[in-house]
């Protein structure tokens, strides 16, 4: 119980970040890519923030044995780049280019009422869900190969 | 549509998205990606309670921020439907290859100093930039 409010505390924390820093504002974060239009930089601000605290406050986390609520860090173990990686952040780029959301800003933004995220969240599920029908589909062909 | 520079609630914004993700790290030993987060709850593995109150909660923050301050989430978007479901598929098939997001590659990983998650940050930085000018610039808009 105590973990679950924990999570809903820090989600609620997050999303409230997102919010004032204008993340779930798709016409804030177009832009801030927008050099040679109505450029707005606040979005330099937020990684560069976000990045230095994360940065600094990881390094003392990770010298506990263990988190709080689970007896191991679940951290990304690959290390490689690979296609997968490159092609999907790029095809990801392009998405967020187009609709001005990204997961992180959706997923507050869905919280303001407005069909907007909701219609984006709906279809990066679709996407989630047919991206791993994919994955799932080549790795059986692998298999059987 | 002209948004103004808001240097003040980008740093505070910004610094309340690195503390939670510290104290992700620190409580349940997670990254704070949204994609991964989301992505153990659609295809399930078995632990979607802390996952479904993160997302919960960060879903309750436009609410809690009218009910402190009186002011309402400005969300501006002239982007037609089509368009955001469009993004929307993209964003969904690229997060799912591509294994994360602003802010799972964006920040944690990026903070972790990962090869993958720099590379992956560069690489939809470079593509969003290209699309955002492609868009507006060349095809004059939607």
């Amino acid at each position: 119980m105590l973990r679950v409010l924990s999570a809903a505390a820090i989600g609620l924390v997050f999303g409230t970040g997102i919010v004032i820093a204008g993340m779930a504002n798709p016409a804030k974060v177009l832009n801030f890519f927008d050099v040679f239009g109505t450029w707005d930089p606040s979005l330099l601000l937020v990684m560069g923030s976000a990045l230095a605290v994360t940065f600094i406050g990881y390094r003392f986390v990770l010298r506990r044995p263990a988190p709080v609520f689970d007896r191991r860090f679940h951290l990304p173990t690959k290390r490689d780049l690979d296609v997968p990686l490159i092609a999907g952040s790029a095809l990801f780029g392009i998405g967020w280019g187009i609709a001005g959301f990204c997961p992180g800003g959706a997923i507050p933004a869905l919280g303001s009422g407005e069909p907007s995220p909701l219609i984006f969240v709906a279809a990066m599920i679709g996407g989630i869900l047919g991206a791993n029908a994919l994955k799932a589909a080549f790795t059986r062909r692998q298999a059987l190969a | 549509m002209e948004t103004s520079f808001t240097p003040i609630q980008a740093l505070l914004g910004g610094s309340l998205i690195g503390l939670a993700a510290v104290a992700l790290l620190t409580f349940h030993g997670r990254i704070a990606g949204v994609t991964g987060i989301l992505t153990g709850i659609i295809l399930p593995k078995g632990d979607w309670n802390w996952r479904l109150a993160f997302l919960l909660g960060a879903i309750a923050a436009p609410a809690m921020i009218l009910l402190l301050t009186g002011m309402s989430l400005p969300l501006q978007s002239d982007i037609p439907s089509w368009a955001i479901i469009l993004g929307g598929l993209l964003v969904g098939v690229g997060v799912a290859f591509g294994g994360g997001c602003t802010s799972g590659h964006g920040v944690c990983g990026m903070a972790r100093l990962s090869t993958r998650s720099i590379a992956a940050t560069l690489t939809f930085m470079a593509t969003t930039f290209v699309t955002v000018f492609v868009v507006r610039h060349v095809l004059g808009g939607f």
